[in-house]
């Protein structure tokens, strides 16, 4: 294969991975269905989205560039308290002005932290990870006057969306504003890891020392999908405070970092609809086990993950094969009726 | 002063004891256990209820904790554990944390979410004097304990043929396996001591700790920083690892909101030096404080 071809060779693989599956089309054409088909569970879904958006930032890092974090909620909390003290001390009163800023914040914070995370093995990441969310929410702690301490930050009162739509108390709106936001991010997510930049990352994460022979500068990308990460979990969390108008210690919690971790285990890494679907799988567990024992539904989150590692994800991600080859051929069928060959 | 040195010290020990069996399972089997509290948890509620409950002396009641939580790290050993050393870090953590919710769960609902504390003997209750330091006789007794505990463990550790045997399986475990000596059953053996170690500094621990199904949660943080800023190359890292934290973290909380040479310290500022000193020493030397450069 002499030099053009191998270009055109490689660009067309890079088309091929950019194009809208059928599958895709039909997840987002039902997300939206459920604003008119769901319009009781909207508070919920909410949550669901918002959820969703923080496992895509994780997947990011974990799924496409390898690294482990334990403290992903860092970034959430910051983004969650950045959105909420803008809106509360009228900074910024539009919530889609304020959730960028919120996400800017997130992603400094994450720009600086990065390289934190460069160093060591996995275990160091962890402690390094959860030690920066630890550290945050003493920050949050120790200063009452801004934060309202253990309380959390009351007081919130959030502006209409865009000037013109209101947070309504049954989280019509709201939902809404969290699924757009979903989408245009995953969207925006999904040209990130089909690039050569995500390509480049995948490899990173396959073999850093191969990567780096490659001619790949392994720390300055790890540090980039760092803070892009940093910047999608800030949203997420910017988006729980805008919706509830109210953001508390709780946000930097270990366990919130823990349930992440175990969402984007339920729903797959490194495909970007794992986080949302393991988001949805993990929000109705929790919402069914609550109420069938509300005090121990822990034991059963637990149970799950351990199942799952006892299983082998692998071959978990092995018994839905059958029906990915079928996609896939569905796929293939419709793309040669279009392309006519 | 000087009794916060001395708490801090009977901390540090204490956390010693319970972590030092975490630092062999990392070394020896590259093993991220985050439930290594889960069998400190289980030691604390052996001693509570064999000594409010069955009315069993204090002494043997903590013994007992020792075998009933190296019981359970053995059953537990053989029976998963085994199956994750092979897997990535990622589903070690997973496994783990799923391994610290259940035991959570199961603590509350067999134990109730409330704290409890163990009957202490007369005896070892209250302080006393001496030349001016106050010295709590409890602490004293951990102090006693832990510094037997460390003393013995390091001797087994440099002494015996277990010890070489262990230690040769840390530096290199595919040479140690060549050389004929048998990793698994060494690994089984350190696992249930070690869970026996941290059930004994659980039981220990109810007083100054205390207990609640929260436990797992609450201290992983405070094991996990023991081994990896102690390294675990050696016992006496993490040794001097967890007394620094233990003295740290006792006179942050003393002198929290207290005013010296005119500044004001907030309050729970030692949280927030632990973690902040935790993270520039994993920065500075990412293997550990004491760690030897190995070639792994």
């Amino acid at each position: 294969m002499d030099q053009t071809t191998l270009a055109k060779h490689s660009a067309d693989s890079l088309a091929a991975r950019t194009r809208w599956r059928p599958l895709e089309i039909l997840f987002w054409l039902a997300a939206f269905a459920t604003i008119w088909l769901a319009p009781t569970h909207h508070l919920l879904l909410a949550e669901i989205a918002i959820l969703g958006l923080f496992a895509l930032s994780l997947d990011l890092i974990l799924g496409y560039a390898g690294i482990i974090s334990l403290g992903h909620a860092a970034f959430f909390g910051f983004g969650a308290y950045t959105a909420a003290l803008l809106a509360k001390f009228e900074f910024i009163n539009e919530p889609v002005l304020a959730l960028i800023v919120a996400g800017f914040a997130a992603a400094l914070l994450g720009f600086v932290t990065s390289f934190l995370v460069l160093r060591g093995t996995d275990l160091t990441r962890i402690m390094v990870t959860l030690g920066v969310a630890l550290v945050l929410r003493e920050v949050a702690n120790q200063n009452g006057w801004l934060t309202g301490g253990a309380d959390g930050l009351q007081g919130v009162t959030m502006q209409p969306i865009l000037g013109r739509f209101r947070f309504d108390m049954f989280g019509h709106n709201g939902y809404i504003y969290c699924l757009v936001t979903l989408f245009v991010m995953t969207m925006v997510a999904r040209r990130i890891v089909n690039s050569p930049f995500g390509l480049s990352l995948q490899s990173i994460r396959n073999n850093p020392l191969r990567a780096a022979a490659l001619g790949i500068n392994v720390n300055a990308r790890l540090v980039v999908v760092y803070t892009i990460a940093a910047f999608y979990a800030g949203v997420a969390g910017a988006l729980l405070a805008q919706t509830q108008a109210f953001a508390s210690l709780a946000y930097f919690d270990f366990d919130r970092s823990a349930d992440l971790l175990m969402m984007l285990i339920i729903g797959g890494t490194g495909y970007l609809y794992g986080g949302v679907i393991g988001a949805m799988v993990f929000k109705i567990m929790q919402d069914y086990l609550s109420t069938l024992t509300p005090q121990y539904w822990l034991f059963w989150i637990g149970l799950l993950l351990v199942v799952i590692v006892m299983i082998g994800r692998d071959r978990i991600a092995g018994w839905a094969s059958p029906v990915r080859d079928l996609l896939l051929k569905l796929d293939m069928a419709i793309h040669r009726t279009r392309t006519g060959s | 002063m000087l009794t916060i040195l001395f708490d801090g010290v009977a901390y540090g020990m204490l956390l010693f004891v319970l972590a030092c069996g975490l630092s062999v399972t990392l070394g020896l089997m590259n093993l991220i256990n985050l439930a290594h509290g889960a069998f400190a948890m289980a030691g604390g509620y052996a001693v509570v209820i064999l000594s409010n409950n069955y009315g069993v002396p204090f002494a043997v009641s903590l013994g007992l904790s020792f075998l009933i939580s190296a019981v359970i790290g053995l059953v537990m050993e053989r029976a998963f554990y085994v199956h994750v050393y092979r897997k990535s870090h990622l589903e070690q953590v997973l496994f783990t944390i799923g391994l610290v919710f259940m035991s959570v769960a199961i603590a509350d609902y067999a134990m109730g979410s409330s704290q409890v504390f163990a009957r202490t003997p007369e005896a070892l209750q209250g302080q006393f004097n001496f030349f001016g330091v106050g010295i709590g006789r409890y602490r004293l007794l951990i102090i006693v304990i832990c510094g037997i505990l460390t003393i013995s463990l390091q001797s087994i550790l440099v002494f015996t043929r277990f010890g070489s045997q262990l230690r040769a399986a840390v530096d290199d475990q595919r040479v140690a396996r060549g050389l004929g000596i048998n990793v698994d059953r060494i690994f089984a053996l350190s696992f249930a001591f070690g869970s026996g170690l941290a059930g004994l500094g659980g039981a220990l621990g109810t007083e100054i700790l205390g207990l609640d199904p929260t436990f797992p949660l609450k201290y992983m943080i405070y094991f996990l920083i023991v081994v990896a800023v102690g390294g675990t190359s050696s016992i006496t890292g993490p040794f001097v690892a967890a007394l620094l934290l233990g003295i740290c973290d006792v006179a942050g909380k003393y002198y929290s909101g207290s005013v010296i040479l005119g500044v004001k310290v907030p309050q729970g500022l030692g949280a927030f030096v632990i973690y902040t000193i935790m993270i520039v020493i994993l920065i500075w030397r990412p293997h550990g404080l004491f760690s030897r450069a190995t070639a792994k």
